[in-house]
């Protein structure tokens, strides 16, 4: 039997990348096990293990926190979430955010409009080159 | 001999300086490296996460993403990523120019302004300033994590599925190399059209479990995450790319100083033996 690509990767590494025999894994819908000519499909994951069992028999586990499976005829990809996710936490984490923000206004009221503000940052960034001209000047 | 002891003195504070100067440089070096393979790492995610997304919306022409077209709302959101030390040369400032620029463009278009700051150079700029603060996370360390930008992201994400925004930017250094790092405002929301995704001949689908439109919209939100990381990461790498230089260029500085001293306190020794032994001879004469 033929074997099957397969990427498990997520936003911040990839995880692993080689030949397997079949990958299994839990679908939202059901586990779900794939082998070589599978038809297309894409399924959100549940919070589970991925096996990977490897052309040579041995087999490869990894647990991923949901995410999305993709299965192509010659390729299986996993693009896996780093953490458990859930509405309510990823909302808790929103509002935390938010009061960072809020906190940072709190002790000031003034507020400069951007023109001035782009003025400023200009001069500065003015100072900044005209140190490094003179510098240069300075060292001939 | 007291000669020049200020000038002694002197030399050994701008010397200890330089110490301290030359390690920040050699910290950052050590640290490029490492922010480059974490940019590296995180790249294939968001290529697929890319041609998944190209592929479903061809595939599901009937259902239209609200991340995928532009509300006529009076308010622009941006995503504004910093660092959160300084020491780092023009790099925060030269991001936060380019940056209010692009802002003063839609204001005088007459569109509010909605910030998100990630760093505390950004919130300590950003607050100051007269627009709508709405967000902000600070301190992510060298090795930022996916999770820790979750909240930032979604406050912009929601406010633009309210239609409250109507285009979304990210703001961060591009890191190009060592030397250039180049400050980018780049269009998250909504989704700029993908010239790399070719219109496919075949007509094959997926199965969706459950449904294309909930694998949908749960690919694009992660989308838009990956590329705030892939941007943290890029600032990451920018930041320590231009410290580095910045850290670089003040240990040459301090070198220079200290020679300039070294120069000023051996004239200064040499006219005090001078001195002495004219006097000696002077005083010698005379008797």
């Amino acid at each position: 039997m033929s074997n099957i690509q397969c990427d498990i990767v997520s936003a911040e590494s990839a995880i692993f990348k080689g030949e397997a025999n079949m990958v299994v894994a839990s679908g939202i819908e059901g586990e779900l096990g794939i082998t070589a000519q599978h038809t297309p499909l894409i399924t959100q994951l549940k919070p589970g293990e991925i096996r990977v069992i490897q052309a040579d028999g041995t087999e490869e586990h990894f647990y991923v926190s949901g995410g999305i499976l993709e299965v192509q005829p010659s390729l299986v990809s996993v693009l896996a979430d780093t953490a458990v996710r859930a509405d309510d936490i990823d909302e808790a984490a929103a509002i935390k955010a938010k009061e960072e923000a809020e906190r940072l206004l709190k002790d000031n009221n003034k507020k400069q409009d951007l023109a001035m503000v782009q003025a400023d940052l200009a001069k500065a960034l003015a100072q900044i080159s005209a140190v490094a001209k003179l510098k240069k000047n300075l060292k001939r | 001999m007291a000669v020049g002891s200020e000038i002694v003195t002197k030399i050994k504070s701008v010397k200890s300086t330089r110490k301290v100067t030359t390690a920040l440089e050699m910290v950052s070096a050590s640290k490029i490296k490492k922010a480059q393979d974490q940019m590296q790492a995180s790249r294939p995610y968001a290529r697929k996460v890319r041609q998944i997304i190209g592929h479903l919306a061809e595939a599901t022409p009937e259902y239209k993403h609200p991340f995928l077209h532009e509300s006529n709302a009076d308010r622009v959101g941006y995503i504004v990523i910093s660092t959160d030390r300084g020491l780092c040369g023009g790099l925060n400032s030269g991001l936060f120019k380019k940056c209010v620029g692009h802002m003063q463009e839609w204001q005088d278009k007459g569109s509010a302004v909605d910030v998100v700051t990630i760093g505390n150079k950004a919130a300590s700029f950003f607050k100051n300033v007269d627009v709508n603060l709405k967000a902000n996370i600070s301190s992510l360390g060298d090795n930022p994590e996916l999770i820790k930008l979750i909240g930032v992201v979604k406050v912009m994400l929601d406010a633009f599925e309210a239609g409250e925004l109507s285009h979304l930017y990210l703001v961060y250094n591009d890191f190009i190399n060592t030397m250039t790092q180049k400050p980018l405002v780049d269009q998250l929301l909504p989704l700029p059209a993908d010239d790399s995704v070719v219109a496919r001949k075949d007509n094959w689908d997926y199965l969706y479990e459950p449904s294309a439109k909930d694998v949908l919209d749960h690919l694009i939100t992660r989308y838009i995450e990956s590329l705030v990381f892939q941007g943290v990461l890029e600032n990451l790498a920018s930041e320590h790319a231009a410290r580095m230089v910045a850290m670089k260029s003040a240990s040459d500085n301090a070198s220079d100083l200290i020679k300039d001293l070294q120069l000023v306190y051996n004239k200064a020794r040499q006219a005090a033996i001078t001195q002495e032994i004219s006097e000696i001879v002077g005083g010698a004469a005379a008797v």
